[in-house]
């Protein structure tokens, strides 16, 4: 049994979202062209989210993708919540002021966002009010400690992280008399998520990562070629760095037990992350916590167990680290990727499987047999690959679709493989998370003439 | 590239007689590049001058020679047959679809084969045979139907089955096959070496030739040619010949007065490989998949194979291009599914090696036809052009043609179908030419199945009712340019898509049809026949009628008001044109022909009306919209709108007369059909055109009007026995041969045009005689339709072949035309056919291998039609086009 072409589409395309940046004669002109994005559940339900948003107060897009893991909550409430941390870090004090009043007095609020979503990226409207209050204390905080100096996009990036994950933290430790929201903040809590944000500023691009989704600059070089460039390290058992790090904060005792088959603690991929209190929390605050809550909660094998080797918390942070990058003409692309992509593909394929899908040049030199040797049968074959990589680009109208298609379904050619992508799409659900991991990815396109012009003024 | 070239110019053994050539021969041996004096220089004047050195200006050349002409010069741009004959891939086919071009290829082989021994110069040629495979039905059928025609002309062919073919040749693979046509006799050249055996025996005969010379224009006095101007010099002549292939186009265009010549090149991609392992027999048929598209002939011990896709890539659109050698790109993705299905076709040369992509480009015209004859406004200007990548198989027959066209003033075979005269200037726009041939080239392997509209250059000329007519459901067929209804699509009725319309059996409209032929025949329908060609011809005194009484055949000297049926003849009394002629006053003549005549017809009055300034002709075509009134209800309708009576006394038919219809005056109101049918055609001033034609829709509504189109006309004039020119008739058919002996005056008291053959007709009798045939055991669900074409067979005897048919809706069964011969049982010989020859036979008509018995008839079934006439004249078996 296979999937036809038109059905292996349909489940390629289902999730895909393209938002160009609109043009205003000749004015505030955005380094971004836009943005194409798309996801591959490989769980049920997926448990990886993507975010994407227009600062309406300051200059500058969000992009964002967060791997959840032990469910999807805590990587659905950093969808819904980090990049209003991150606009309200980025306001000036007048602007704070401003909005503050209006809540104050019932007036309208200045839009903060303008978010670019797809129709299934939704957001909690029961958490919602929670969340605003939450939101509301920070920037009131903010407004108290006006110090007066300019905003610093680095620095705003990370309180932002810190400060959701904060928040996260004491919501469930407070609970809430509504007993749906109050198991929500507990499973939001109580569950992971890493986040891969990039701010985009005229040049000024910065990447806040926290865990181990990764951001790639695609370059065309000089002569046309692409290569990548990481604008994100992972945070995992791989970066000595962040193994170091961990290390440092711990005492020397328990040096051997921190890092165990590559994990944090022998349990966690991600040596960064959003939720996860219990790699955060006391036992005491766990138990505490666990007891007086739902049953549900109660009941719960895994929010009861208490990692081995647990001695001197926090293990995990959220704190994110910050790349910023100025953009050239030459960075054509970004793309921010879950590590669903990148166990698949190298980045070097990415960036060339990209390039070439948006610049549209597809290689296709002619084929000359010249002096060569060469068989019908061995031409057919080489004609009839050629054939099925330009379908394929014609297929797609989104660069993400086009890179998940060659993510699943390349075969050891470098080709796609109709018959192997239909296997693996075809996968009943319990057993597609062992052959792949969900998917999600959004490739921002860079807009070079406005680079160059910018560069130029500088 | 180049290792082709070497070897193909190495197959040439250069040997000529004429010492001037030789000198020519061995200049071109050496590297093109250097700078040669030419070593011979141009005559200042000659008889004939032919442009282009490839296979159709060597056999014209060849054939005019042969005939006794000359004093002709040859000249070539760049080297002979270095153009597209040089790439050509040599293959001589008999399998065409049109009799003409099957004459051609037919000849071209017997003149090959003959060819090597006349002249010393080997060329390649081999009998290897072809071998046609079908991988559908619906290919079978049309393989029959060629199968059938090849045989009654004498050329041997079968019908086999997949085992038979892969017998021949072992190489096919036959899983998906349901059957084949085997032509033993079709043979392989190398088409340079035909090409320049052609040129060594013209140039013994005394034709000179001269490379690297390039007609820049050809000059034209008082519409004649004079000359030509090259870029070595002036050439005074009386004959031009246009034979540049791709060019000719240009060069057609180059003079102060254009001659359209309308064809264009597309990318044509072969491939050659080298030797199999055990290399291939040259004596191996050539293999012909037309449902795969390709071709594959043997070559060297390996293969070339080449064919027609889908996708044709036009080039040379903006002209300029004039290189000897198009060494264009190869392109193998273009290629790619050629290449799936020559590797389909035969799996086993999968291992085989490539040795090249050769990329020739080809010309083809609008109607996958190849063009000749002469400029219809520069006398003494010849084209012999746009062979549809078919050039060798026609090259030497299409050479014969032109060059007795030349030499006696016409062919001896009828070339209408590939007449330049067929077109005008409205197909030489460069963007109408690059869409056409983007889908002729494909066609070149799609089934051909009947009425076959091409999709592409539509909605060029249209009647000002087109978007009235297509809002009620008209689906539309092109004739010269014009769109015209096949029939009206019920609200609410759907039909097939284009693709799957395609059929040799009864048709998806037929009830739709049958309906508007049943309304013409019980109440009344209105048919939109705008598009015939209309002339109007007028002088001060008697010169109009005096120079029509010569031209025409019929009585012109009729009171005012009436009209005449008349052929328009030649010298051997054949139809050059066919027309309905009314006396609009006593010095003035309406002139109505068929859609196609517009360009011919013009033509052949300019030649021969004498040049009086107090004489004009005038083509009114575009100033009038006909409407047919067709049906017994017709007479209603037109005296209600015109507060006239209508009926036979008071308005008889073949009667004109200008009146007001509604609001609008000055209709021009005929009492003919075109069919047998009673009702009137209405010439009305464009202007009016939706006027009237409303007004006839509402008051026609009462009487059960209603639209129809040409299909229903053409089930009318069939059944009622009526030919149509450029159908049934052409330039080899007589008056006296299709009963219309009543149409020609030879006692009208004056000389006219083909009254001497005529006058000999009428005492010896005639050849062939146009009889209609009933289909007796024909199936209209079942079986085939007939088309035309079809071999007519008495007592088992070829007596000759259908020139159309349509089913009749009256006498429930299917009725063909066509022409019966007597040929002699001995020698083959034509001889007299008499009605006792027709009436004593037993009849059947062969559609696609099956035989039906026919019932011939000289006259139609008047029993079951009822109508009016007019006493004396009888527009019976009269006249009609369509």
């Amino acid at each position: 049994f296979y999937l036809t072409p038109p059905q292996v589409n349909s489940i390629l395309k289902a999730n895909e979202y393209s938002f160009k940046v609109p043009e205003f004669d000749g004015k505030n002109i955005s380094s971004v062209l836009g943005f194409d994005s798309n996801q591959l559940p490989a769980n049920a339900p997926i448990e990886d989210r993507r975010s994407a948003a227009t600062c309406l107060q300051t200059r500058g897009m969000l992009l964002g993708v967060f791997d959840g893991h032990a469910g999807c909550a805590c990587a659905q409430a950093v969808s819904e919540r980090l990049f209003y941390y991150i606009a309200v870090s980025l306001l000036p004090h007048e602007t704070l002021l401003e909005i503050e009043n209006a809540v104050e007095s019932g007036r309208a609020l200045l839009p903060i966002l303008q978010w670019h979503k797809h129709p299934n990226d939704y957001f909690s409207k029961e958490a919602s009010k929670l969340y605003f209050n939450s939101l509301r204390t920070y920037w009131q905080e903010l407004i108290d400690l006006n110090s007066g100096e300019t905003t610093d996009v680095r620095e705003a990036l990370i309180n932002a992280f810190k400060r959701l994950d904060n928040d996260i933290s004491l919501e469930a430790q407070v609970g809430d008399p509504n007993s749906f929201l109050n198991y929500l903040v507990l499973r939001v809590a109580f569950s992971g998520a890493t986040a891969c944000v990039a701010h985009v500023d005229g040049v000024d691009l910065h990447i806040a990562n926290t865990g181990d989704s990764r951001a790639m600059l695609g370059v065309q070089e000089e002569d046309g070629s692409w290569s990548a460039v990481n604008l994100s390290y992972d945070h995992n058992a791989q970066n000595e760095h962040e193994v170091e790090r961990v290390k440092m904060e711990h005492p020397k005792s328990e040096e051997k037990s921190l890092v165990k088959q590559d994990r944090l603690l022998g349990l966690l991929m991600p040596f960064r992350a959003f939720g996860d209190v219990k790699f955060k929390w006391s036992i005491e605050l766990q138990k505490r916590v666990v007891e007086s809550g739902p049953d549900q909660l109660n009941e719960n094998e895994y929010t009861k167990f208490i990692p081995p080797n647990y001695h001197t918390p926090p293990y995990l942070t959220a704190e994110p680290e910050v790349i910023h990058h100025k953009l050239r003409p030459q960075d054509k692309f970004l793309v921010l990727a879950t590590d669903g992509l990148w166990e698949t593909m190298h980045r070097q394929d990415v960036a060339r499987i990209v390039g070439e899908y948006l610049t549209g040049v597809h290689h296709q030199q002619p084929i000359a047999v010249g002096g060569y040797k060469v068989t019908l049968g061995q031409m057919h074959g080489l004609l009839t690959e050629r054939r099925a990589r330009i379908s394929s680009v014609f297929e797609d109208q989104n660069a993400a679709t086009h890179l998940i298609r060659h993510a699943v379904g390349n075969n050891e050619f470098g080709t796609v493989d109709h018959e192997r992508l239909s296997k693996m799409l075809s996968l009943p659900e319990e057993l597609a998370r062992m052959y792949r991991d969900d998917i999600t990815i959004i490739v921002v396109q860079f807009n070079s003439h406005v680079i160059g012009a910018c560069q130029n003024e500088e | 590239a180049a290792g082709m070239f070497l070897r193909l110019l190495s197959d040439i053994q250069w040997r000529a007689a004429n010492p001037k050539w030789r000198g020519m021969s061995s200049s071109r041996r050496r590297t093109s590049t250097t700078a040669e004096p030419h070593p011979v220089s141009l005559p200042a004047q000659a008889q004939v001058v032919i442009c282009g050195g490839g296979i159709t200006g060597t056999s014209v050349a060849y054939h005019l020679s042969k005939m006794g002409w000359k004093d002709i010069v040859l000249l070539e741009q760049g080297r002979l047959a270095a153009g597209t004959t040089r790439f050509c891939a040599g293959i001589v086919s008999t399998a065409r679809p049109l009799s003409i071009e099957r004459k051609m290829a037919h000849y071209s082989n017997k003149l090959y084969e003959q060819l090597e021994q006349e002249t010393g110069v080997p060329t390649g040629y081999t009998k290897t045979g072809s071998i046609s495979l079908a991988q559908t039905q619906d290919r079978l059928i049309s393989l029959k139907r060629i199968a059938s025609s090849l045989n009654v002309m004498g050329i041997p062919c079968e019908i086999i089955t997949p085992k038979q073919a892969v017998q021949l040749h072992p190489l096919i693979n036959i899983h998906d096959l349901v059957g084949a046509m085997y032509v033993p006799e079709d043979a392989l050249v190398t088409s340079a070496s035909v090409s320049l055996a052609l040129a060594t025996a013209a140039s013994r005969n005394g034709v000179q030739i001269h490379e690297r010379t390039s007609v820049s224009h050809v000059t034209v006095q008082k519409g004649h040619v004079t000359g030509v101007e090259t870029d070595r010099g002036r050439i005074q002549c009386q004959y031009f010949v246009n034979c540049a292939g791709q060019w000719a186009y240009e060069l057609g265009h180059s003079g102060e007065e254009p001659v359209h010549i309308p064809l264009h090149a597309c990318e044509h991609f072969y491939l050659l490989t080298h030797p199999l392992t055990e290399p291939l027999s040259s004596s191996l048929p050539t293999v012909v998949d037309p449902d795969g598209r390709i071709y594959v002939r043997n070559w060297q011990g390996g293969i070339l194979s080449g064919g027609f896709e889908k996708n044709p890539k036009p080039l040379f659109t903006e002209g300029r291009n004039q290189l000897e050698i198009q060494n264009l790109q190869e392109d193998w993705d273009h290629f790619g599914p050629l290449l799936s299905a020559l590797l389909r076709r035969m799996p086993g040369l999968e291992a085989l090696q490539i040795m090249q992509l050769v990329n020739c480009p080809e010309s083809f015209t609008p109607d996958m036809r190849c063009i000749m004859g002469e400029s219809p406004t520069a006398r003494g200007y010849f084209v012999l052009a746009g062979m549809n990548s078919a050039g060798i198989s026609y090259g030497g027959g299409a050479g014969k043609y032109l060059a007795e066209w030349m030499v006696n003033g016409y062919p001896s075979e009828n070339v209408w179908p590939l007449d330049l005269k067929r077109f005008g200037t409205l197909q030489s726009s460069r963007t109408f030419l690059r869409h056409r041939v983007m889908e002729v080239m494909p066609l070149m392997c799609d089934l051909k199945v009947p009425r076959w509209d091409f999709q592409t250059g539509r909605q060029l000329r249209t009647s000002p009712l087109y978007d009235r007519l297509d809002a009620q459901g008209a689906r539309w067929m092109e004739k010269h340019g014009f769109e015209r209804v096949k029939y009206f699509v019920p609200p609410g009725k759907d039909l097939l898509d284009l693709d799957h319309s395609k059929t040799f059996y009864k048709p998806d409209w037929f009830d739709i049809v049958g309906a508007e032929v049943k309304c013409c025949k019980e109440a009344v329908c209105v048919i939109d026949m705008s598009s015939f060609t209309k002339f109007e011809i007028s002088s001060t005194g008697d010169q109009a009628l005096e120079s029509l009484q010569y031209l025409f055949s019929n009585d012109l000297d009729v009171p005012v008001g009436h009209v005449v049926h008349t052929g328009m003849l030649n010298e051997k009394g054949g139809y050059e044109n066919d027309c309905s002629i009314a006396r609009l006053s006593k010095r003035s003549f309406f002139m109505i022909s068929p859609t196609d005549q517009q360009v011919h017809c013009w033509a052949w009055l300019k030649n021969r009306l004498p040049n009086d300034s107090n004489l004009t002709v005038e083509d009114v075509t575009w100033k009038y919209t006909a409407l047919n009134l067709i049906g017994p209800r017709a007479v209603d309708v037109l005296s209600e709108l015109s507060y006239a009576p209508m009926t036979a006394e008071h308005f008889p038919s073949l009667f004109c007369k200008e009146m007001s219809v509604g609001y609008a005056n000055g209709i021009r109101v005929m009492s003919i059909t075109h069919t047998g049918e009673p009702g009137f055609v209405l010439y009305i001033p464009i202007e009016y055109a939706l006027h009237v034609y409303n007004e006839v829709m509402n008051m026609g509504q009462k009487y059960g009007i209603r639209n129809a189109g040409y299909y229903a006309l053409r089930s009318l004039r069939i059944e009622k026995f009526f030919a149509f020119w450029g159908q049934d008739l052409d330039a080899f058919t007589t008056p006296m041969e299709c009963g219309r002996e009543f149409q020609v005056k030879l006692e009208k008291g004056m000389e006219f045009v083909g009254q001497e053959a005529l006058l000999e007709q009428k005492q010896n009798g005639v050849y062939k005689r146009f009889t209609m045939f009933i289909l007796e055991d024909h199936d209209t669900d079942m079986d085939l339709w007939p088309w035309w074409g079809e071999p007519i067979f008495r007592n088992g005897r070829y007596v000759g072949k259908t020139t159309s048919s349509a089913y009749s809706y009256t006498l429930e069964r299917h009725v063909c035309l066509g022409f019966v011969h007597n040929f002699d049982e001995k020698t083959g010989e034509g001889l007299v056919v008499t009605t006792d020859f027709i009436n004593q036979g037993e009849y059947e008509i062969d559609i696609a291998g099956q035989r039906f018995q026919a019932k011939a008839k000289l006259y139609p079934f008047s029993s079951l039609f009822t109508q009016r006439r007019r006493k004396d004249e009888v527009e019976l078996s009269g006249y009609q086009r369509e």
